[in-house]
């Protein structure tokens, strides 16, 4: 039982006055902060350096314990796998015949690609990436989806620049600070990417749901063209985000688009390789791909 | 008080009856981003504001009520909330124990759990609101009501844990 606060000052002029001031500062402060919360939500840069500074702090003890227990892949998930298992390996291995149908057909359309490629003499421009690193770790106390990223302006890494790993687009950088970055997630609420069906090129915007999932919402609403296991890539539209980089898996329709999951899960990747932002002066800097050169930064090459 | 007998004169060092409640709140606040966690939704619990409510339930009167604004400061670095979030809402949450320990004279375990489940729960409701202010109201709720039910259920066990806490940061030497 908690004891009963003496809050009566009594007859001390002092502290009469000290209280009522604890109590003006306290007002003044929290309406204070909650505009400057207001503002940082419209302006969100002007305050990255600050929390991405406080975040160098903590990033050596997330190195340490991160060698030491591993990467703890979404605990959520794990909890939700169990609830779902029945329900989950039915789809999975629906999912796996369709698959191995659809693989067969790719394979046999990735030869034909080959020799049409060698026929025109086209080579695949690679996509430089700025530099490789890992995910140390998210916020998850807040409604915000942001990951730190090991590495930081040393090796080149700016705000903008798109991050993907091996199985598909994890996000962008949102800041970055001198040896860490932190990484806004694809399934963050205000995270919205330019995807297109990779089947047939349709258009659509992927929202992040902040719970792992995305909506896809198509420009045309009038009917709803999404299947389970449409595969979604990024289109390019807009900049940013390279095109042909993958980015989720549909799950199931709804009524205005459809449910998706992403292809690359950020608790259960690796490695992540920070690429150029993809713009129309990137675009126009390759024409030929003998006369670009390599950039001589510290960059490595993306998988 | 003591069971092995007081000695006279020696209470706790002031330093350690000051730093201990703060830098509870502090780890609590920085400990989800020094773990190799990668969340895809908001699960975990709030440790700072919890250890934050729990330590005012307990000993109202220990901290003046200004003291979310710094607290609230160092939590808003490491939640990924925009900067002043919890500096405006914590604040306003001790405003709101400092009020209600006045209201309700002796305050049991129910009125407490009430209390910080209450607080924790209109605290993370807003910070989620004024986060995504143009998303949809009802989603970006039912995004953090399962850290709400799950944080709230905590409240018990984080009351005692800083009951243990304050009696290490009282113990006579």
């Amino acid at each position: 039982m908690a004891r009963p606060a003496h809050r009566r000052p009594g007859q001390s002029r002092k502290a009469q006055y000290s209280l009522f001031a604890a109590y003006v500062v306290a007002m003044t402060g929290a309406v204070a902060g909650l505009l400057l919360a207001v503002l940082s939500v419209a302006d969100p840069v002007g305050f990255a350096q600050l929390r991405v500074a406080s975040q160098e702090i903590t990033a050596p003890i997330a190195r340490g314990t991160r060698s030491v227990i591993g990467s703890i892949s979404g605990i959520d998930d794990t909890v939700g796998a169990y609830v779902s298992a029945g329900s989950q390996n039915r789809r999975l291995r629906r999912e796996l015949a369709d698959t191995r149908r659809q693989l067969v057909a790719t394979s046999s359309l990735q030869e034909e690609n080959r020799q049409l490629k060698a026929l025109l003499k086209l080579q695949e421009t690679t996509k430089e990436a700025v530099a490789n690193g890992y995910l140390l770790t998210s916020t998850s106390t807040s409604s915000k989806r942001i990951a730190l990223l090991s590495i930081g302006r040393n090796v080149g890494v700016v705000a903008g620049q798109p991050v993907r790993g091996a199985d598909g687009l994890i996000g962008r950088v949102l800041s970055s600070g001198p040896s860490v970055s932190q990484v806004l997630l694809l399934t963050d609420i205000d995270n919205i990417v330019p995807v297109r069906r990779a089947r047939d090129g349709l258009p659509a915007l992927a929202y992040g749901r902040g719970n792992g999932d995305l909506d896809i919402r198509t420009l045309n609403i009038a009917n709803n063209p999404f299947k389970p296991g449409d595969i979604l890539v990024t289109s390019g539209t807009g900049g940013l985000y390279p095109p042909n980089i993958p980015v989720a898996i549909v799950a199931r329709r709804q009524d205005d688009g459809a449910l998706a999951r992403p292809l690359a899960d950020p608790g259960k990747v690796d490695a992540v390789s920070v690429l150029r932002p993809y713009t129309p002066d990137n675009i126009e800097a390759q024409p030929l791909p003998a006369a670009a050169a390599p950039p001589a930064s510290v960059g490595t090459r993306a998988p | 008080m003591n069971q092995k007998g007081p000695r006279l004169g020696e209470p706790a060092s002031l330093w350690r009856m000051r730093i201990v409640p703060i830098a509870t709140v502090m780890v609590g606040s920085a400990l989800p981003l020094m773990l190799p966690l990668i969340a895809n939704s908001p699960v975990v619990p709030p440790l700072g504001l919890l250890f934050f409510l729990c330590w005012q339930l307990l000993r109202t009167e220990m901290w003046p009520v200004w003291i979310g604004l710094p607290l609230g400061l160092w939590d808003d670095l490491f939640s990924g909330s925009p900067i002043g979030t919890a500096v405006g809402l914590w604040t306003i949450a001790s405003i709101a124990i400092h009020y209600i320990s006045q209201r309700i004279y002796w305050r049991g375990f129910f009125h407490d759990w009430a209390i910080g489940a209450l607080l924790l729960g209109l605290v993370q409701a807003t910070a989620a609101l004024i986060t995504h202010p143009e998303a949809h109201t009802g989603r970006v709720l039912g995004l953090v009501a399962p850290q709400i039910i799950i944080s709230a259920l905590l409240v018990p066990l984080f009351l005692r844990l800083t009951g243990k806490f304050d009696n290490f940061r009282l113990k006579r030497r």
